[in-house]
């Protein structure tokens, strides 16, 4: 019993996510599909379970062809989807969840489905109570309550979204050995990760995906450097450039540790010197932007933040903006540029000086100066949400004040043409000479490793490397960012 | 303390009865997510429309149908506002409310203190007179039957039937009930209609039964009153009918207390709305918190959060 | 020219459906057996016809300009401050204690009323605004709930302590002493000082919002709460501001009703003021500029309505019937026109 896809083709206005992807897998198989962020892997899943419809392209169970057009008709077809975050309802018990959305009768028969769940659980060595508040579990819980859910639904093909990300050791080891089970009786498994020794140890074969496109397919086992190859591209020469001046350490952290909800760091210890740019490498979720955020003081973090030699920890995110402090956050429309307020009126907005009346005369011009300074493509009465992710950043970039202390970016040039993202960087890179120091989060290597001085490599909420950024190759950042530590 | 009798239950229950329908009809749609404001005014309307079809058909069945339709439409309107065009549930829920206050004044006029006909009691035999409940229970019009049943059906739908749970999943986390192939948005449809329904009918028990006739202002404000009973009630029918009761007999203790306490008597039906505000805090307070989600007894009866995606429209991306 | 071509094109499913409205009140005239012109004539008449028409439509206008311009502050902020019917009562009841309590010249007792009743909206606003802020509270149920509490305080006073001698009855409190009378001009009805306040209000609520500081952080702590605070400014005190500033000013609206309208506490003094003010601001956009004119023409029905019910038997919630239906349907035509650019944009894509 085989699933199949062929040239599956998904975009998003210009954006392709889904390029012409055909994958085969077999019953019994387990089967990875790996892929850096934006490879299109979360796409194709969307797509195979229903939430997604594709533009082109089949997908054939069987040899039947399968019209996916809600997740209805998936779980019609025996496909079930575990999502990073299990989509649970948080106030209802363990029984209910199980229950919720199963065909049956008016009425609702509690006890069956409590032995049902109890007998799922015993199979595969989950313990859940089942009158349980689902908000009480843990992630890890409510994984096993959802594979339970799938099983006893009768999905015959289970797809795994990064299902390691937020659950403990002991956890994952039991979702191993349950894949594995399942894979034995019969089950197509269908294994998304980001996380190399993780899918060399449970996958027989494993699909690449890079840029939309399937760049490989392979059967394990596999060099881990040759899977590297594949998501990443071909080797990218770092460019020969003169080594930077640095100053006295500007922002020091110690034994720093923050969570939100989905991610987390633990204890970080790092030195920042003046004038020097950080970039930290790793996958979405690995912990970059906790990170990120509480140096900017939007998280609370335990440990030790000094800036400039004064002890900043405690000191909350307004506190830290007035010390210099800038926080540049990926979502430029949702956190960055407030939609409606013209870029004349951002420029009022963040104004250091000026009385309690507006000189509106005064901020156009002013806002007319750094349109032409930055390039933006847009008027002094253009509101953010019409302009390009390229040229958002651009307004970004020009708000921020003129010397900033320490600026803390998450993929800054995301989303942006190759001759912007470079002029960017020169803006940002002229500050330095002022002592400004950068820190960075990006998912484009090539990026990381012509700016940075040091690049650092997040996984599983930990630094696991640490490698200068002239003298690496995407080789050895790629196995970082896999979680192959040196 | 002024002695209740069990008369004075009976009236309680009685003259709660349209409140029930309103706050359970209101309780459904909200558990499916959304919030329709127009609560006040579709009471209005739906008692004046009542009303005014039973006295010119002379048919209270009639006057009933006629009112639940009323108020449905209305909720139809709320629906489509907030599903198919995502416009703010508060505010089109705002002018529903203003407007079918005025229509119900403006189309009434006729009706204004005109007698008409009224539901008449219906005693159950040999069950009334069973002792303390029987007058209680028993004695009653078929309204107030209805609404009993009505209570006791919708607790059982919610809380133990496969429709029921996919009620409140709609309602709780809408992308996890598609996800489970759920149809959102056409339960949401389904509910607010039917909660809208309800309504009506609660309307019209106002004008053809509890306080027979039509006039200005007939009904002072119980639209309000339902929507903070409706949380009072933590969007349970249950305890959300409890919470009728209870305003029932702070209106009888209001009475009974006027000659004594003439000034804090007539406050006393003002309780529902600093009570709701009371409930919205408390259930919010961090320690609260933690003890619901410890000990199950204790959540389940300070359980007071909102449905998780309450006036939150949903569509797939 | 482009701009403005484009301005009329996003206008026009809002200016569609005013003969939306139009049509709904002609048929409601039909159902009351009213000729239509003969309607308006009189409604114009009974609005706008002589010196003493004008002014109290001039003072029905006052108090909704004033609560007008109290919601476009909360709704900059991005609030739902429907708890305004309810600061403009506590407003109310702090200028009557003043009122009753203040012996002294018109104009120190005058002054006195109006500080009071912006104390006492400003207040009332500021425990919506802790509930919120703090407390968690959704500010429509808070407001909602805080309105009633606030009605339920005027019964108390009405019926109890501030009784009538003699008789408790919901007629309201014994009138004010004179001095506490806003005083009118010549013969007329009309209170230059509360019409006053109402204009001070619009153009002060308008220079906040469009000239200072202030008034960009707050608009853009409603635009993009997330963004707002990311620039630095501390969203929560802004909201608190907010509450504040809007109970103030609705408070004063409550002050003008019991000096300038009623003369004394009834259990009704806020009128709906409040509510009609929400109609008015969903109808104007949320604009300051709108809404003034928009609060006229509302006050124009209100007032001549008075004139229908005398003269063609028009029961006065005609008026309210209308101005619903207009808020509805210009609020239906503007989702219906998204809903359209949506597809639009859909069937671009594929």
């Amino acid at each position: 019993m085989a699933l199949e896809l062929r040239g599956i083709r998904k975009r998003f206005g210009s954006v392709v996510a889904n390029d012409g992807i055909s994958l085969r897998i077999e019953a019994g198989e387990i089967h990875g599909l790996l892929g850096e962020n934006g490879a299109g892997k979360s796409t194709l899943v969307k797509i195979l379970s229903g939430f997604l419809t594709a533009d082109e392209g089949e997908v054939e169970l069987r040899g039947q062809r399968l019209d996916l057009r809600s997740p209805r008709e998936a779980i019609a077809a025996g496909i079930g989807i575990l999502h990073q975050e299990p989509l649970v309802f948080l106030p209802f018990t363990a029984v209910d969840n199980f229950i919720a959305g199963a065909p049956g009768g008016l009425r609702l028969r509690r006890a069956e489905a409590r032995a049902a769940l109890l007998r799922v659980c015993a199979e595969f060595g989950f313990e859940i109570d089942p009158d349980a508040v689902a908000s009480t579990l843990t992630i890890g819980e409510r994984q096993q309550l959802e594979i339970a859910r799938l099983i006893w639904l009768g999905a015959r093909i289970l797809i795994f979204d990064e299902p390691t990300t937020a659950i403990s050791e002991a956890q994952r080891q039991r979702l191993f050995a349950t894949l594995r089970r399942l894979a034995a009786d019969g089950m197509s498994v269908i294994f998304v990760s980001h996380k190399l020794e993780e899918v060399a140890d449970l996958c027989e074969r494993v699909t690449v995906l890079q840029h939309g496109h399937v760049a490989g397919e392979r059967t394990l086992p596999v060099p881990a450097e040759e899977l590297v190859t594949l998501m990443f591209g071909r080797a990218v020469e770092a460019g020969t450039r003169p080594e930077p001046v640095l100053g006295a350490p500007r922002l020091r952290l110690d034994g720093v540790s923050a969570r939100e909800t989905s991610a987390s760091i633990n204890d970080v210890t790092l030195a920042v010197a003046r004038g020097e740019v950080i970039g930290i490498a790793g996958l979405e979720g690995a912990g970059q932007r906790v990170l990120l955020r509480a140096i900017a003081g939007q998280v609370p973090a335990a440990g030790r933040i000094t800036l400039d030699g004064t002890d900043v920890t405690g000191a909350d995110y307004r506190a830290r903006l007035a010390a210099g402090v800038h926080y540049m956050p990926a979502d430029r429309i949702g956190e960055g540029l407030v939609p409606g307020l013209t870029i004349t009126e951002h420029v009022a907005l963040t104004a250091e000086h000026g009385g309690a009346t507006i000189d509106w005369a005064e901020a156009e011009r002013e806002a007319a100066r750094r349109i032409e300074q930055y390039a933006i493509r847009g008027r002094p009465d253009s509101v953010p949400e019409s302009l390009s992710g390229g040229n958002q950043q651009r307004l970004l970039l020009a708000l921020m004040p003129p010397v900033p202390s320490v600026v803390l970016m998450e993929h800054p040039t995301r989303g942006l043409d190759v001759e912007s993202a470079a002029w960017v960087w020169k803006q940002l890179l002229e500050r330095r000479q002022h002592g400004t120091s950068y820190v960075f989060a990006s998912s484009d290597l090539e990026e990381l490793m012509t700016y940075s001085d040091r690049i650092l490599v997040c996984f599983a909420g930990r630094i696991i490397g640490e490698v200068p950024g002239a003298r690496t190759s995407v080789q050895e950042l790629g196995l970082l960012i896999g979680g192959v530590a040196a | 303390m002024p002695d209740i009798s069990v008369a004075t239950i009976a009236t309680i229950v009685a003259a709660a009865s349209p409140l029930v329908f309103a706050v359970v009809g209101e309780t459904i749609t909200e558990k499916a997510g959304v919030v329709n404001l127009s609560l006040d005014g579709s009471m209005l309307l739906s008692a004046m429309v009542g009303f005014a079809v039973a006295f010119t058909t002379g048919s209270v069945t009639l006057g009933f149908a006629a009112a639940a339709l009323v108020s449905a439409l209305i909720a139809l309107i709320v629906a489509f506002a907030s599903i198919e065009l995502r416009l703010n549930q508060i505010a089109v829920g705002f002018v529903l409310t203003l407007l079918g206050a005025n229509l119900s004044a403006f189309l009434g006029q006729d009706y204004v203190r005109k007698p008409g006909p009224y539901i008449t009691s219906m005693e159950i035999p040999v069950l009334s007179g069973i002792p303390g409940l029987g007058p209680v229970l028993f004695d009653q019009n078929p309204v107030v039957y209805a609404s009993l049943i009505l209570v006791a059906v919708s607790m059982w739908f919610m809380f133990n039937t496969r429709r029921g749970l996919e009620l409140q999943a709609v309602g709780e986390r809408p992308e996890a009930a598609f996800a489970r192939g759920i149809p959102v948005n056409r339960l949401r449809y389904v509910y607010t209609v039917l909660g809208g329904a309800l309504v009506g009918i609660g309307g019209a028990a106002f004008s053809l039964d509890v306080k027979a006739g039509w006039s200005d202002g007939h009904i002072a404000n119980y639209g309000w009153i339902a929507l903070a009973i409706v949380i009072f009630g933590g969007w349970h029918p249950g305890r959300a009918a409890l919470g009728c009761y209870l305003f029932g007999l702070l209106q009888v203790m209001a009475l009974k207390l006027q000659p004594s306490l003439p000034n804090l008597s007539q406050v006393l039906p003002i309780l529902p709305f600093p009570l709701m505000i009371a409930t919205l805090v408390v259930v919010n307070l961090p320690a609260v918190r933690r003890l619901a989600a410890r000990s199950r007894v204790f959540g389940r009866l300070f359980q007071g959060e909102p449905p998780g995606a309450l006036g939150r429209a949903f569509w797939r991306e | 020219m482009n701009r403005a071509l484009e301005a009329l094109r996003a206008a026009t499913p809002r200016l569609l459906a005013v003969p939306v409205a139009l049509a709904v009140g002609l048929v409601l005239l039909w159902v009351a057996d009213a000729p239509p012109l003969e309607t308006v004539r009189h409604l114009l008449q009974g609005s706008l016809g002589g010196q003493q028409r004008i002014g109290d439509t001039l003072m029905v206008w006052a108090p909704l300009a004033l609560a007008c311009a109290a919601l476009i502050l909360t709704f900059t902020a991005g609030l739902w401050n429907i708890g305004v019917e309810g600061q403009i009562i506590a407003g109310a009841i702090a200028a009557s204690w003043v009122a009753r309590e203040l012996s002294a010249p018109p104009a120190v007792v005058l002054s006195a009323m109006l500080a009071a009743g912006a104390l006492g909206g400003g207040a009332w606003a500021g425990l919506l605004g802790v509930l919120n802020v703090r407390g968690g509270v959704h500010e429509i149920f808070g407001g909602l709930g805080l309105t009633f509490v606030a009605t339920g305080a005027v019964i108390y006073l009405v019926l109890g302590p501030w009784k009538r001698p003699g008789i408790a009855s919901t007629s309201g409190t014994e009138p004010f002493d004179a001095a506490a009378w806003f005083p009118t001009l010549g013969a007329l009805r009309v209170s230059p000082l509360a019409v006053g306040l109402g204009v001070l209000a619009v153009v002060a609520v308008y220079l906040v919002l469009r000239g200072t500081r202030f008034g960009l952080r707050l608009r853009a702590t409603g635009q993009g709460r997330a963004a707002a605070a990311r620039l630095g400014i501390p969203t929560d005190r802004y909201l608190m501001y907010a509450f504040l500033l809007s109970g103030a000013i609705a408070g004063v609206a409550g002050a003008v009703l019991v000096g300038a309208q009623h003369h004394k506490l009834v259990p009704s003094v806020s009128g709906g003021y409040g509510f009609l003010g929400i109609l008015v601001v969903l109808l104007a956009g949320f604009r300051m500029a709108w809404a003034a004119p928009i609060a006229l023409f509302f006050a124009m029905i209100a007032s001549g309505g008075v004139q229908l019910q005398l003269r063609l038997d028009l029961h006065s919630s005609l008026g309210g019937v209308f101005q619903g239906v207009l808020v509805l349907s210009v609020l239906l035509a503007g989702g219906w026109q998204a809903l359209r650019a949506r597809r639009r944009e859909a069937a671009a894509r594929a």
